[in-house]
């Protein structure tokens, strides 16, 4: 609790800079006031937490499930093969230089307003920290290490899961922190792009309402989701590597 | 029994080989030091005897056989304990078994009366962080030992330990030898440690590529303690071996 206090302090400063701008603008449609927000948020709280919120979750959810498996995937494989790592590993860099606001309509095009255009962008924003972060992981493994297995008699495959997974487990668990804020990220994108529900889709048409506090009401909301799965995620890491220190 | 035989080896890149046309032997259940210079291919002999690198001419052969068509014949103990902080000490010492797939029920009493032989029975349960530095090392001390191998491959075990600890673990080997009568070769830097632990010390003097090993004979017989190390004949000797260690840094 004690470390978190200064910059618990220093957003508390930013909040009453805000409210005190936001009053003195008085213009809520350009700037609402940080109380204003939560007040909307409390008055919109049935649409947002029945329909919007499990909207987004869902997608959020389903996107990082698949961006796991194939990161992992990507990830086993490039390490497994050299071969593969120097054909898949310029791809995978190059799809991140694709703007995912440009190429998310064309998704839409291509699935309609179905969960999977939505899903797309949101894989598309993740599998990339995950296949790279938990690679990097495989290849921080101590030769020595790996050496000492080779002269115990171990096959690829016994120092790939005695030695090499838990030396990438680390790193598995900093990916899954980093793709969690961008895979609400890209739904949130997606969703403001082309949807009949979610919290990107309910910000916009608030958007057009010219209601100030009702845009930022689901941003609020998607804040608090993605921070509350991060710590939860670290508490599961903490718990799970206690030896990370040691490597 | 482990036999050299014409051995050459150079490692890929390399414009001088390590070792040209190397015979020596090692006879079952010595105590066999190998001394010499930083760089000069102690560790590179371990290397190659536990197959982690292939000699381009000659032979190595275990009990007459070519080490190609053995296994399980050499255990490896580096000079860090490269013990897996994910595993308990007990976790890590089973590892060799592990692999070697020795059904669980089996590695567990094995590894408690090798925890309990090398005094780690209380710790079986910890993690490499709970030790000191001298506990790890005889943790993985004992992971050598559960490989199964005949032969033990120590390569300077005990150098980044601080010197009370280290005269502790040196007096500690010895006693494991004499428990277990396994063959254990010893890289060192401490001409000192080679006297006191070894029957036999190998000294490498020649520049690179090395083609022969002086084997020096150590004086004294089992049990041993400290006090040896002070006998008139001793100390010729180990003023000798560092008078030579210092002419092949020279070279």
């Amino acid at each position: 609790m004690k470390k978190n206090l200064p910059s618990a302090i220093l957003v508390l400063i930013l909040l009453m800079i805000w409210q005190g701008v936001a009053m003195g603008i008085d213009a809520a449609y350009i700037l609402p006031s940080p109380t204003g927000i939560l007040v909307r948020l409390w008055e919109l709280r049935v649409p947002l937490f029945t329909v919007h919120l499990p909207a987004t979750m869902g997608v959020t959810a389903l996107g990082l499930f698949i961006s796991v498996g194939l990161g992992l995937l990507l990830a086993i494989s490039m390490d497994w093969n050299p071969k593969l790592e120097k054909a898949l590993y310029p791809i995978i860099v190059a799809s991140q230089t694709i703007p995912t606001t440009a190429i998310a309509p064309l998704f839409i095009l291509w699935f309609g307003y179905s969960i999977w255009s939505k899903v797309l962008v949101t894989i598309l924003m993740t599998f990339f920290p995950i296949a790279i972060t938990v690679f990097d992981g495989f290849k921080s493994t101590k030769r020595e290490m790996e050496e000492l297995l080779f002269t115990y008699g171990a096959t690829s495959k016994d120092v790939f899961l005695k030695l090499k997974l838990p030396t990438a487990l680390p790193h598995f668990f900093s990916a899954i922190k980093m793709a969690i804020p961008l895979s609400v990220i890209g739904a949130a994108i997606a969703e403001w792009l082309g949807a009949q529900k979610g919290l990107g889709y309910f910000s916009k048409r608030m958007m057009t309402q010219l209601d100030g506090a009702g845009v930022f009401a689901p941003v609020v909301l998607l804040s608090i989701v993605a921070m509350l799965t991060v710590w939860v995620i670290t508490i599961i890491e903490n718990k799970t590597i206690k030896w990370r220190k040691e490597l | 029994m482990l036999r050299f035989e014409g051995v050459s080896f150079r490692y890929p890149g390399d414009v001088q080989g390590m070792m040209e046309d190397l015979s020596f032997q090692v006879e079952d259940g010595e105590l066999v030091a190998i001394i010499g210079a930083s760089g000069c291919g102690k560790s590179t002999i371990f290397r190659l005897i536990n197959g982690l690198e292939r000699p381009d001419r000659g032979k190595i052969l275990v009990d007459e056989k070519p080490i190609e068509t053995i296994k399980n014949y050499s255990a490896f103990m580096p000079q860090k304990d490269l013990l897996f902080p994910w595993r308990s000490i007990e976790k890590n010492v089973c590892l060799p078994m592990e692999l070697a797939k020795i059904p669980l029920g089996e590695q567990g009493k094995r590894a408690s009366q090798v925890l309990e032989q090398v005094g780690l029975s209380d710790y079986a349960q910890k993690y490499p962080k709970d030790l000191s530095g001298g506990m790890k090392q005889r943790a993985a001390f004992a992971r050598t030992l559960l490989s199964g191998a005949d032969m033990l491959l120590l390569d300077e075990p005990f150098s980044a330990l601080d010197y009370l600890t280290r005269v502790d673990m040196q007096e500690w080997l010895l006693q494991q030898w004499v428990h277990y009568h396994k063959t254990i070769l010893f890289i060192t830097h401490d001409v000192e440690e080679a006297i006191f632990l070894a029957k036999k010390i190998y000294i490498i003097q020649d520049a690179r590529p090395f083609t022969q090993m002086e084997s020096i004979e150590v004086p004294l017989g089992y049990p041993r303690n400290r006090g040896d190390l002070k006998q008139g004949e001793i100390v010729e000797l180990k003023e000798s071996l560092i008078g030579k260690l210092r002419r092949s840094v020279s070279l």
